[in-house]
């Protein structure tokens, strides 16, 4: 059966894909937000995820406004990246898992998720920034991508998220396969981009919501999303992809690791790593 | 449009359908062919897309307020400052009415 090893959630901010390019690693302004990858690296080289799946938000790549599904799963044997018109060096494509997609896809829609299905989809930023984060070089793990709109209100809500995560979660595990599986979710932490609140950042709120995704995340379904972009900024919304995420993670969670550093261009920066110590394994222990 | 978070305009139905045209205009902008269409004649892209009257005037004063205001959604109008080598720093600074480097020395404030 497939297992799910447990989860990273990472910030996605376009300029990381240019920082890398450039080898600003040990830059003053990057530092801190790249040394928060050194225990990354080492918890993959020991977990050895065979697949992530990754929830994001698609800006203007693969979908336009005309037609914007809610939440897209991909099912494609592989998923390239293209120019996004801001400059950032095109990724190298990522490989898909097309068998394990249309399971999910099939459990998914079973369990009331009626979740778009994409046999072609290209790979944004938010995707393939936190597989170079992640993977530099070389990406092991083939993927699943699954979009979350938030960029065209109506949003789906923080419960709504991390129900399709838990969805997600129970699609994994009934999966015959052996498979070990890790979960993403990509952008946030709070800022905003647009209006002239731009450059909104809120470190208290941050804060919270990086304690209280670890073991109480239904406490942070109470926010609405027009609380979330009051507190988080306009763009701070992409925290409904780590919701998913954490769904996700269906067994004991413990946060293995976290980084939180102000600023990354606009955007207060984070990097969680939850373990997940499955039902299953603790039957057994 | 409704702001009642201050400074924020919610993407929402009503935003969506008036931008429509503009932000497809700078969906376009993903290839670099039409990047060069449009500063070749910025004027014919326009029409091209059907831009209305506010739409083609605040591309033509490269003002992000006025573009939000026509409908605009950040996500593209960052592929439009794109060709003018423009970040989310530049465009920020210019919807606050700062400089860049005030812009970024509040961001690195926000932190401490």
């Amino acid at each position: 059966m497939a297992r799910i090893i447990g989860g990273v959630a990472t910030t996605h901010v376009p300029s990381i894909g240019k920082a890398i390019a450039d080898k600003k690693h040990n830059d003053p302004y990057w530092k801190p937000f790249f040394s928060g990858f050194d225990y990354v690296h080492q918890w993959l080289a020991r977990e050895k995820p065979d697949v992530a799946v990754f929830f994001y938000n698609d800006h203007g790549l693969n979908f336009f406004l005309d037609k914007l599904p809610t939440f897209a799963v991909g099912a494609a044997k592989e998923y390239r990246n293209e120019d996004e018109g801001w400059g950032i060096p095109v990724a190298r494509p990522a490989l898909g898992d097309q068998a394990f997609s249309w399971h999910l896809i099939n459990a998914l829609v079973a369990d009331e998720f009626d979740v778009t299905m994409c046999q072609e989809m290209l790979i944004d930023h938010a995707v393939t920034i936190p597989l170079e984060l992640m993977w530099p070089g070389n990406w092991p793990a083939k993927i699943v991508p699954i979009s979350i709109n938030t960029v065209q209100h109506p949003l789906p809500s923080m419960a709504r998220c991390l129900k399709l995560g838990r969805a997600v979660g129970r699609a994994i595990e009934s999966y015959p396969q052996d498979l070990r599986v890790m979960v993403v979710g990509t952008g946030g932490l709070s800022h905003q981009l647009d209006g002239t609140r731009a450059g909104f950042i809120n470190k208290e709120f941050d804060q919270l919501c990086l304690d209280k995704i670890v073991s109480e995340p239904d406490t942070l379904t109470r926010y609405s999303i027009h609380d979330v972009v009051a507190l988080a900024g306009a763009q701070g919304v992409e925290f409904l992809n780590w919701m998913a995420m954490r769904g996700a993670l269906t067994g004991q969670v413990s946060q293995a690791h976290r980084n939180y550093h102000i600023p990354i261009s606009n955007t207060a920066a984070a990097t969680i790593v939850l373990a997940n110590e499955a039902q299953a394994a603790r039957k057994a222990a | 449009m409704t702001q009642d978070i201050a400074g924020t305009t919610m993407f929402d139905g009503d935003q969506a359908q008036k931008g429509l045209a503009l932000n497809r205009m700078c969906f376009s902008f993903n290839s670099a062919e039409n990047r060069a269409a449009f500063v070749k004649d910025e004027e014919a892209y326009c029409q091209k897309y059907g831009l209305d009257e506010e739409q083609r005037a605040a591309i033509k004063a490269r003002n992000v307020l006025q573009l939000i205001e026509a409908g605009g959604n950040v996500y593209y109008l960052a592929k439009f400052a794109g060709i003018f080598g423009l970040n989310v720093q530049d465009i920020g600074a210019q919807q606050t009415g700062m400089s860049v480097e005030d812009f970024k020395a509040k961001l690195v404030a926000a932190g401490r």
